[in-house]
């Protein structure tokens, strides 16, 4: 698998930011030439990732939200999104739909559409160190049976 | 955002994108309306909205509870096509109240 394209981005963890966030990585996805529900079920993933980096990761303190987001010659995403935040003590449980920690506006939903609306997610995590997401969707799918999309390796 | 209140229907005009972001002044707005209001039921007219994420769906939960607390009912009508998936995933069907 070898990456043909990826990006960097580095943000304060501010709310305003949350919809540049997911119209960057979106931006960015349009070289796979997506489709539009492809398109918006990633802007989807990436708006639930880091909002609770700036929601829970941070808790309203200052902080950096880093997202990397790669493009293998397979058509597939792979998009990193990481705080320095407080971390997870139970990821499993976290992960359960409706578990929130937030109170009563918030509905414990985001891990649940992360994992609905991508086709793989990970988390990993270490209290008072951080918590990373890994989101992965395949973009080109049967586009031709040996498996290698044309990405147009061009210069 | 657009209110308009009518035989006791207070309904709010959701608008662009709601995320975490833009959920807090919706909120904030339609809770301050509803108190003052206490309308019978409380529409949430989604047709102009273009993405929303779980925020949205702590939204109609919370508004759930507000209304329900002030002795009326949500009606949450015209989910976009594109939102349904988000919708159904939610549960918030079983709450009875999307149209
Ligand atoms: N980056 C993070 N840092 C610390 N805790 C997190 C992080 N992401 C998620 N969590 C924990 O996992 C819980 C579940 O997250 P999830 O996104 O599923 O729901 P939520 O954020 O509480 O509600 P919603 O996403 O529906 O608004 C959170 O309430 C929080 O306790
Ligand atoms: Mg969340």
């Amino acid at each position: 698998m070898n990456i043909v394209n990826q990006m960097d981005l580095n943000f304060p963890a501010k709310s305003t930011n949350e919809s540049f966030a997911r119209s960057a990585v979106a931006s960015f996805v349009l070289q796979l030439d997506p489709t539009i529900n492809e398109l918006a079920d990633i802007k989807t993933a990436v708006s639930e990732a880091v909002t609770n980096c700036i929601v829970h990761g941070y808790g309203y303190s200052e902080g950096t939200v880093y997202i990397n987001v790669k493009i293998t010659d397979k058509g597939k995403i792979v998009i990193k999104i990481r705080d320095k935040g407080c971390g997870i003590p139970d990821i499993k449980q976290a992960m359960e739909p409706l578990f929130t920690t937030a109170g009563d506006e918030r509905a414990g939903l985001g891990f649940a559409v992360m994992q609905s609306f991508m086709d793989k997610i990970k988390v990993s995590s270490t209290v008072g160190k951080g918590t990373t997401v890994t989101l992965e969707k395949n973009i080109i799918r049967h586009r031709n049976s040996s498996g290698g999309a044309d990405l147009g390796h061009g210069e | 955002m657009e209110i308009t209140y009518e035989n006791e229907i207070m309904t709010a005009f959701l608008k662009g994108e709601i995320d975490h972001h833009t959920a807090a002044p919706i909120r904030s707005e339609i809770d301050g309306k509803a108190e003052s209001m206490r309308p019978h039921v409380l529409r949430l007219d989604f047709s102009g909205v273009k993405f929303m994420d779980s925020s949205g769906i702590g939204l109609i939960m919370g508004r759930y509870r507000q209304i329900s607390l002030l002795g009326g009912s949500l009606e949450v009508v015209n989910i976009p096509k594109n939102l349904e998936k988000i919708i159904s995933l939610s549960g918030v069907c079983s709450l009875g109240v999307v149209k």
